[in-house]
């Protein structure tokens, strides 16, 4: 096991990944990954474009799945339990490991169904009422309620960019997931929409496990507790975010984040 | 100093250099573009001319075929003539079979019935020397007139004993006389029409007696040969109506399932595109040997009746699968992949991710694609002639089993008839009625895509 997956033995270990490659055909995109990503904790995936830090997010709720030539070797387990095991079900995987995406997708529909739709596929809510509080809680935990509480029934398309991704983060906490992934949630984003997001970040890092991959390293350095760099389908350097901002270990690590490629 | 000036000159000269090349080209550059644009206005000038043409042609000559010349007869049902038994009402003790017996047989001991004397008996109230020369007489009012007044009886045997004026189809030849789609000048030997008709016809027209009123028969009545001036297009709309019925019942849920799962779950491998190929194959076949196939395989091995809509609608099936499958496919891959992965990424399954989300977005485009299909297929003439639906059928069908014809197949088939002068403008008529059919689809089709779109 390299230094890089070491982790304070006091955390408890949500993911593990263990000698992960990806193939996309024949074109091997990720050349062995081992990663322990901890639980409540923000980890930041940077790395130049192609260096396969949103190939290796897919990965973590089997999205890849979706891609008929993709192929995953190498294990990934979620509280030690092997993600990509035969009898395990992704739909059960994706109910605990959510998603957030580079561009803000809501359902062309209402803001309230957008909310409503991961709970009622799940069964989480029985009543009418339970699915009222649950679109209620996430809305709030999201730090949207009170921006939408007056039109949850106009659709969620309408809304502006940045509360857009927001009610894209409010839908996937509505299934109780533990773990977020994020795969650069704000690049599509201005700037004040994107530092709502990143306060968004710290509070529900209480709550769940974040997986974010970034171009943005100022980005990282801000939301994360722990940065992993990629290069060319490797990860070169995985630490704590201000080691790796301030100290990195290794000389490619330190080539991108002061700017000479990437 | 003196360097930098005759840089600065050698640039200038250079750069006035390449500005005239650039004007010389320019120059070609827009007589070119003008030339462009000069073909594209005269083609579209053309076409507009072209399709202008053959409106104009189409409805000057197919207008005037809604409207029919009738004749105002009071009709005396005349109980010496039309003596009949009292109509069979069912018994509490009575089958369904044995009813329907006794019912027939009363039909037919009614159809024995000299109706035609009523109408002979009316039109000597209206033409003083008629009884001097039964033959014309015989021929002014079309005849399967005859038969309406005998279902006038049939339906309601009260009418015997009471007079009714109505409105009678004259023949064919009459109103192509009073609508001067004959040369009047023709000698006698060359006149549809003898020349006491035509003096008739005159006079009766001039007193308001014959009308050129709007033409039910058209609609109501099947095709006849006999009775050429009452041919109407109710079978072959019929006949059109429940071939669409079998073209949207199969051709819609069989295309668009197909197109879900070629599209977003086969295996994208070489039997899928293979299939895909295929598809694409089956689109560009002449719909002519889908004729032949459905002959073949639905009436050959299947043994299914001649003639009959439900082998139309099959065989137009077939034509229409391709159609629906390629826009239903060109419209699921224009819904944005996001969507998709929103709803896996909440942990929906592949169908659900499908049903709930792809699909609702892609039924507008689903609707148009499959719209247009089945106005395509409203229109197809060619494969129907191979699977006997180009045969001359004097009913309306009441089953999709029964033996029918379709509407651009009567188009087909009046346009052959012998009565030129006739039924050039009745061609025309049915040509309207099956344009109507069409746009009105097409505006169906515009208007649920508006309906429905959704906006981003």
């Amino acid at each position: 096991m390299s230094e890089s997956v070491a982790v304070n033995n006091a955390a408890k270990v949500k993911m593990t990944a263990r000698d992960v490659k990806v193939f996309y055909g024949d074109n091997q995109a990720i050349h062995g990954i081992d990663m322990d990503i901890i639980e409540n904790e923000v980890i930041a995936f940077i790395g130049p474009s192609g260096c396969g830090k949103s190939t290796f997010l897919r990965c973590l709720n089997r999205m890849n799945d979706t891609i008929d030539i993709c192929r995953v070797t190498g294990e990934i387990a979620l509280d030690g339990q092997n993600i990509y095991h035969p009898s395990l079900d992704v739909v059960q995987l994706r109910a605990q490991v959510g998603m957030v995406f580079q561009k803000p997708n809501p359902f062309p529909k209402s803001i309230y169904e957008n909310i409503a739709y991961g709970p009622k596929l799940h069964g989480l809510a029985s009543k009418k009422s339970d699915l009222d509080d649950i679109v209620e809680s996430s809305l709030r935990r999201a730090g949207l309620w009170n921006e939408v509480k007056d039109r949850l029934s106009q659709p969620g398309t309408g809304l502006s960019g940045g509360q857009q991704q927001r009610l894209c983060i409010a839908r996937s906490i509505a299934v109780s997931p533990e773990v977020i992934l994020m795969d650069e949630p704000c690049s599509a984003l201005d700037p004040i929409a994107t530092s709502i997001i990143e306060e968004l970040i710290d509070e529900l890092k209480q709550n769940f496990t974040i997986v974010i991959v970034t171009h943005n390293m100022q980005q990282a350095a801000r939301v994360s507790d722990r940065t992993a760099f990629f290069h060319l389908g490797n990860l070169i350097e995985l630490g704590v975010t201000n080691d790796v901002f301030t100290n990195p270990k290794q000389k490619k690590t330190e080539d991108y984040i002061t700017g000479r490629y990437g | 100093m003196t360097t930098e000036v005759k840089n600065l000159k050698g640039s200038s000269l250079a750069r006035s250099k390449v500005q005239q090349q650039v004007i010389n080209s320019l120059q070609k550059r827009h007589r070119q573009e003008k030339l462009f644009r000069g073909a594209g206005v005269t083609a579209v000038a053309i076409s507009l001319l072209l399709v202008v043409l053959l409106f104009v042609n189409i409805f000057s000559k197919g207008l005037p075929a809604f409207w029919q010349h009738a004749i105002k007869v009071d009709i005396y049902f005349d109980p010496a003539v039309v003596q009949i038994a009292e109509k069979p009402v069912q018994q509490a003790d009575e089958s369904d079979n044995d009813f329907r017996q006794r019912d027939l047989e009363w039909r037919s001991s009614v159809g024995m019935i000299n109706f035609n004397r009523l109408i002979l008996d009316g039109l000597n109230k209206v033409i003083p020397d008629g009884q001097a020369h039964r033959r014309d007489l015989q021929r002014v009012v079309t005849s399967g007139e005859r038969f309406a007044i005998r279902d006038m009886v049939i339906n309601d045997p009260s009418v015997i004993g009471t007079t009714k004026s109505l409105y009678l189809l004259t023949d064919a030849n009459i109103d192509v006389w009073l609508k001067g789609n004959i040369d009047r000048s023709l000698s006698d030997a060359q006149q549809q029409l003898s020349p006491k008709m035509r003096e008739w016809v005159e006079s009766l027209k001039a007193q308001g007696i014959i009308q050129n009123r709007f033409s039910f028969a058209l609609f109501m009545n099947p095709d006849s040969r006999s009775s050429l001036a009452s041919a109407g297009l109710a079978g072959a709309f019929m006949g059109s109506l429940y071939m669409m019925l079998v073209v949207i019942v199969l051709a819609i849920p069989m295309g668009v399932a197909a197109a879900i799962y070629l599209e977003e779950f086969a295996p994208k491998n070489k039997l899928t595109d293979l299939v895909e190929v295929n598809i694409n194959n089956l689109a560009a076949v002449p719909s002519i040997v889908f004729g032949l196939l459905g002959a073949s395989i639905f009436i050959g091995w299947f043994n299914l009746p001649m003639s009959a809509p439900v082998v139309g609608g099959l065989v137009l099936t077939l034509m229409t699968l391709p159609t629906v499958i390629i826009a239903t496919r060109s419209t699921l891959k224009a819904i944005p992949p996001s969507i998709r992965q929103a709803a896996l990424g909440l942990g929906a399954s592949k169908s659900q991710a499908v049903f709930h989300h792809v699909l609702p977005l892609a039924i507008p485009g689903i609707l148009t694609g499959s719209i247009i299909g089945v106005a395509q297929a409203l229109g197809e003439s060619a494969p129907l002639l191979l699977i006997g639906m180009k045969s001359f059928v004097a009913s309306v069908p009441t089953s999709a089993m029964e033996q029918s014809t379709a509407l651009p197949v009567q188009i087909y088939l009046w346009q052959g008839n012998e009565l030129r002068n006739f039924f050039e403008a009745r061609t025309s008529a049915a040509i309207i009625v099956l344009l109507a059919l069409m746009l009105s689809l097409n505006s169906l089709a515009i208007w649920l895509r508006k309906r429905y779109e959704v906006r981003w």
